[in-house]
């Protein structure tokens, strides 16, 4: 109440100038916001005028600014120079079963932290999350001597069978699972439920929104991944997106529509998701960095 | 089978030690081993000792390429933290509308393969038909804009991947323009933790938006902003997929965009020099351990 007073009378004694000096503030700073999207979605813009351009159309002065209607033979100037679809189609498999296992095995140890009291806990835990600060390019040579000592190269497990069970991902179950109401589970014990069938039946549904942010997070790492998947697939046919994309370089490399229309292809899967759950990708950001 | 109450946990969390033993620890303790050896991955293992730590401590792209990824790291790294404070501190100011479309805007470049964007900014900056020279130009022609351009010798077209001397600069752009937006999420989320009452105290007292962002915003953000520091320094030190793509993996011209990672790379999978490859990913590692200790350090020193 105190504070209600005195911010009026603060704003009572605001002058002319005073309130003049807000607006040209306001002003600017919304200029400042709109330049700074301008400068953030031009590119995707660009992107889609390419795409939808001739050569000729591109290779010009001064360059197109507007869409064409050439997105078709782009397109398949892209199909005969790689397998796209089935690219596409390999990233949809690997993002899925990447998604799904590492929901299940992240969630079933986020819950192991969450609800149960055991010897070596706070250690067990801790080392976990130490393992998050160690840089990925440490054991990259003898990660991949391991993958073609399992005869796993040009195949798809390398890139799913060493996250399923990540740190991030345990720890932001966990972070979630720790709310849920410990009578829940100790009734379900009492009414003769298995530790296992706890799990299934009772935590994992409660946990579905923390399931759908560590989805999103999983499924656009493993579409995005690629320094691993560059390493390990070696044949057209196997290519993931990222991949794929660049080859792009060294088989049209003068053909800035087909790449663009491949470019378009690979990144609309997930702008399209993102448009429609971006709390969901916000929120999953945001979880491991304020909590953390 | 059914689980006993005081087992089931060790199996509930087993899977990822499991998991990191086998594809974590072993490649970490294997690539150490590995290190004191001379090895292609057919010949068979010849121990040189900390021959390979000399031989790349020698090497002169070596050292080329840690200056560029340390060049890159800073023209990145300083605009993406200024920017993205900037910007979540006018989004959290309370004067803003349309505060979730601005934010969901810049966020959106993170989500996108850095591979596909990479290749979309190859084509921004292509020289004779790429845009952004083409906007240069046409900027040109307006007196002011010539002025600065001549003040600053510049000369259009621009060749940004072609110059070694704008190859860096190219990178880091591409990079801040993907990464900003993720810190830019970071610092609103912190900023929205600070309490209001903390703000309208400060305005009663007659603080104008520049004191409230030096004197209460920027001290109050200090554990948000030493985490997303951490993060570009752990990032940006590994630049691998963006140089790659826009360069190639020899760097460009005069190798001036050929960052650790990718020397990196080519030393264990193109020279297959996989003794030299792991020194070299021992002593980078080290480095950025370096880096985050010393960015511990300066932020203890003030909390």
């Amino acid at each position: 109440m105190k504070a209600k007073v005195s911010r009026e009378m603060v704003y009572a004694e605001k002058t002319f100038t005073g309130i003049l000096k807000e607006k040209i503030i306001k002003l600017i700073l919304y200029l400042i916001l709109i330049l700074g999207v301008i400068a953030t979605l031009f590119p995707f813009y660009y992107m889609l005028v390419l795409a939808t351009k001739s050569n000729t159309e591109i290779f010009s002065y001064p360059p197109p600014v507007w869409f064409g209607n050439n997105f078709r033979e782009n397109l398949q100037t892209l199909l005969d120079a790689l397998p796209f679809f089935r690219n596409i189609l390999n990233s949809v498999f690997v993002a899925t079963v990447s998604t799904v296992l590492t929901l299940f095995f992240c969630s079933l140890g986020g819950y192991g932290f969450a609800k149960y009291e055991f010897k070596g806990k706070e250690k067990l835990f801790f080392l976990m999350l130490a393992t998050m600060m160690i840089p990925g390019l440490l054991a990259i040579i003898p990660w991949f001597i391991l993958m073609s000592k399992f005869n796993w190269l040009n195949t798809f497990y390398p890139l799913i069978i060493p996250g399923i069970a990540n740190a991030f991902g345990i720890f932001l179950m966990r972070q979630f699972m720790e709310d849920i109401p410990d009578d829940i589970i100790d009734s379900a014990r009492i009414d003769g439920c298995g530790e296992f069938e706890i799990f299934i039946r009772i935590i994992l549904p409660m946990s579905l929104p923390a399931l759908g942010t560590l989805g999103i997070l999983t499924f656009l790492g493993s579409w995005n991944n690629y320094m691993q998947a560059l390493l390990i697939l070696h044949d057209d046919i196997l290519f993931t997106i990222p991949v794929a994309l660049s080859k792009l370089g060294g088989k049209i490399d003068q053909n800035w529509g087909a790449q663009m229309a491949g470019t378009t292809l690979a990144i609309a899967p997930m702008v399209i998701a993102y448009v429609l759950a971006s709390k969901q990708f916000i929120s999953g950001i945001t979880e491991g960095a304020t909590k953390g | 089978m059914r689980l006993n109450k005081k087992v089931a946990p060790y199996i509930f969390i087993s899977p990822f030690y499991i998991l990191f033993l086998i594809f974590g620890l072993f490649p970490i303790v294997f690539s150490f081993f590995l290190s004191f050896f001379l090895w292609d991955g057919m010949s068979p293992m010849e121990y040189v000792g900390i021959e390979n730590y000399k031989y790349v401590l020698t090497d002169s792209w070596f050292w080329k390429s840690l200056l560029n990824t340390l060049v890159i790291f800073i023209l990145t790294t300083i605009p993406q933290h200024v920017i993205s404070l900037f910007l979540a501190f006018i989004l959290n100011s309370g004067i803003i509308k349309f505060k979730e479309f601005f934010r969901n805007s810049y966020f959106l470049p993170y989500i996108t393969s850095s591979v596909a964007v990479a290749l979309i900014f190859g084509t921004l900056f292509g020289v004779q038909y790429g845009i952004l020279n083409a906007f240069l130009r046409h900027l040109a022609n307006f007196a002011p804009f010539q002025w600065l351009f001549n003040a600053v010798n510049l000369q259009l077209p621009i060749r940004w991947l072609g110059d070694p001397a704008w190859i860096k600069p190219s990178i880091a752009l591409l990079v801040t323009w993907k990464f900003t937006g993720w810190n830019m999420i970071i610092y609103y989320a912190g900023l929205q933790k600070i309490p209001e009452t903390v703000y309208e105290a400060a305005k009663v007292d007659g603080a104008n938006l520049r004191q409230i962002f030096f004197k209460i915003t920027l001290p109050l953000l200090k554990p948000i902003i030493f985490f997303a520091i951490t993060m570009s320094i752990i990032g940006n030190l590994q630049l691998f997929e963006e140089p790659m793509v826009l360069v190639g993996s020899n760097g460009g011209a005069r190798q001036a965009g050929l960052t650790t990672a990718v020397y990196l790379y080519n030393t264990g999978f193109s020279y297959l020099d996989f003794g030299a490859g792991t020194a070299m990913a021992y002593i980078l590692c080290s480095i950025i351990i370096l880096f985050t200790l010393i960015n511990r350090k300066f932020f203890k020193r003030d909390i």
